[in-house]
């Protein structure tokens, strides 16, 4: 199947959740609301003749305005891929986890929380994988600014490195 | 002198009632020599059977994906590098492909040939350092000598057309940073036809030992649904039977013109999908990867290396992911840019990583003894997890 008949699939069942499809880019996507998102997920999935049954990848993206996370899936049957991308405002950024679909997004899931602070909902177990658990901030987001220290070990500033070369 | 018959020594086993017979937690790693790198497991260990593990990563988390949010398209290439740093041809490979195919380049015949040589030169490169460190975790210290002597060989092949024996920079945006020096495409041959012999002493040595069989049939099964839901992917999932496999499902560069097979696991020693069908797997590659390197060489173009490379990279606002196939399995970049002389944004789909997940899920009720045998049989390279 391509992306327009996967649309068109997803689609009939999933009218309101869609909120855009866009096949003008090199890889087509939908963008979908992320009170349906699960239910799609599941339907993507279950499906016989969609069976997406392997989760390439899954990527947080700081939007500027908002945030969002981009999920690569892939079907061995069908050797067909769709990109599905949700977005949540930066107060309150809640997407249901889809760990329990495709295990991949178990660490995948937890490292975007760690990373870009994106809560995942019912998650099993979410935790900051990358980052020690003491860590403050969302680094990924755009407008993380960097500790000057951590637990009293300074971090060198990029900052720093300006005076220095000024100095000499 | 008379004699006196001996009784037999006897001692009493004398179990205090205060004796603790619960579950032990053990921190395996991060400087555990079978970790392959900084890798930390939490075993919780009921004797020497395994109850659960629980990999803690991150000790060599370098910020990847916030320095390429930093530094100029181009400048993202070294630390490519540096993910997996013992096929670094396959990391910068991936990274520059995505981006040629978000500004629509085409690339020289002749940079497109040199690539997937020295990619599939790499792919042996890491397998040899698979095969060795996985032979040294299972207690045998010789296969290790023997890959790192024949992995020497291609260390100076790369030295000859980059300078570089470990982290090369390349392949590069439009091209590759050098074209081969002369005479270069027949030492290449000429290592093919050394290298392939050495496989039979590989396997004469370590892969039909009886006891590295002993050590590594029936151990760590993974079954194909299990592996695809974990996206474990490259020879973990192949081990399992599933033939997937990136030069053939998705081709990229030239490797739809090459003959090749997509080699997976069939249970031969014990288990579909063991610790000994992965590792197969793994020697299997190596054949067909001089098989692509001998047609490649055979078929390589005259002409400019260099001549596509751009002045300036100019990336249209646009994304992209694009996946290849490294010698740990799916490696994906996915690329977005706002056409600035900056990525807004590279997120790394590091194949270890997902291969790395699946642990939690086959450890309980292994041995410990046997636990170092699964971890080695997945290949992990931290610098790619953590990134």
């Amino acid at each position: 199947m391509n992306a327009q008949e996967i649309y068109n699939r997803v689609s009939e069942k999933f009218k309101e959740a869609i909120l855009e499809y866009n096949d003008s880019v090199l890889q087509p996507y939908f963008k979908i609301s992320p009170n349906a998102f699960y239910d799609v997920c599941q339907f993507l999935r279950d499906e016989d003749d969609l069976d997406f049954d392997y989760l390439m990848s899954l990527s947080g993206v700081d939007y500027g305005d908002l945030l969002g996370t981009v999920y690569h899936l892939y079907s061995m049957k069908h050797q067909h891929k769709i990109v599905l991308k949700v977005e949540v405002s930066r107060e309150k950024p809640e997407i249901p986890s889809i760990a329990d679909l495709w295990r991949t997004a178990d660490w995948h899931e937890r490292e975007v929380y760690d990373l870009f602070g994106i809560l995942f909902l019912n998650h099993p177990d979410l935790r900051r994988l990358l980052l020690p658990e003491d860590w403050v901030g969302y680094p990924l987001r755009k407008d993380y600014e960097m500790p000057e220290s951590y637990n009293g070990i300074p971090i060198i500033h990029p900052n720093m490195k300006k005076d220095t070369n000024e100095q000499n | 002198m008379s004699k006196t018959n001996v009784p037999p020594a006897q001692f009493e086993l004398e179990i205090p009632d205060n004796l603790k017979t619960d579950e032990m937690v053990l921190s395996m790693g991060p400087q555990h020599p079978s970790t392959h790198g900084v890798l930390q497991v939490i075993l919780r260990t009921d004797g020497e059977i395994i109850k659960s593990a629980d990999p803690h990563i991150g000790y060599l988390h370098r910020c990847f994906e916030k320095h390429a949010e930093n530094v100029t398209w181009h400048q993202v290439i070294p630390f490519t590098d540096r993910l997996d740093y013992i096929a670094s041809m396959n990391n910068n490979l991936g990274y520059v492909i995505g981006l040629e195919r978000m500004m629509h380049l085409e690339v020289n015949e002749r940079a497109e040939y040199l690539r997937v040589i020295t990619a599939e030169l790499n792919r042996i490169a890491s397998h040899l350092i698979a095969l060795g460190t996985y032979g040294l975790d299972i207690g045998a210290f010789t296969p290790f000598l023997y890959t790192f002597r024949d992995r020497e060989r291609i260390l100076d092949l790369f030295e000859e057309i980059c300078g570089a024996r470990l982290l090369y920079n390349y392949i590069w945006v439009g091209g590759v940073a050098y074209d081969a020096p002369e005479g270069w495409r027949d030492r290449v041959l000429r290592f093919c036809d050394y290298f392939e012999p050495k496989i039979k002493e590989y396997n004469d040595i370590l892969t039909l030992n009886k006891i590295f069989i002993d050590r590594t049939a029936n151990v760590g099964v993974i079954p194909a649904d299990l592996a695809i839901n974990y996206g474990v992917s490259g020879p973990c999932l192949r081990g399992s039977g599933v033939p997937y496999d990136l030069r053939k499902a998705d081709p990229y560069s030239v490797y739809d013109r090459f003959e090749f097979n997509i080699c997976t696991g069939k249970g031969e020693m014990g288990t579909l999908g063991d610790a000994w069908d992965r590792y197969w797997v793994r020697v299997a590659e190596m054949y067909e990867s001089v098989k692509i390197i001998r047609q490649a060489c055979e078929a390589l173009p005259e002409g400019d290396a260099k001549e596509t490379v751009p002045r300036m990279i100019k990336v249209p606002p646009g994304e992209y992911y694009m996946h290849t196939e490294s010698p740990r399995g799916e490696l994906g970049y996915y690329i977005i840019s706002t056409g600035g002389k900056t990525a807004n944004r590279v997120k790394v789909r590091s194949p270890a990583y997902s291969n790395l997940s699946i642990l939690p899920a086959i450890a309980p009720g292994v041995m410990l003894a046997d636990l170092v045998a699964i971890i080695g049989s997945l290949d992990i390279v931290l610098g790619e997890i953590d990134r």
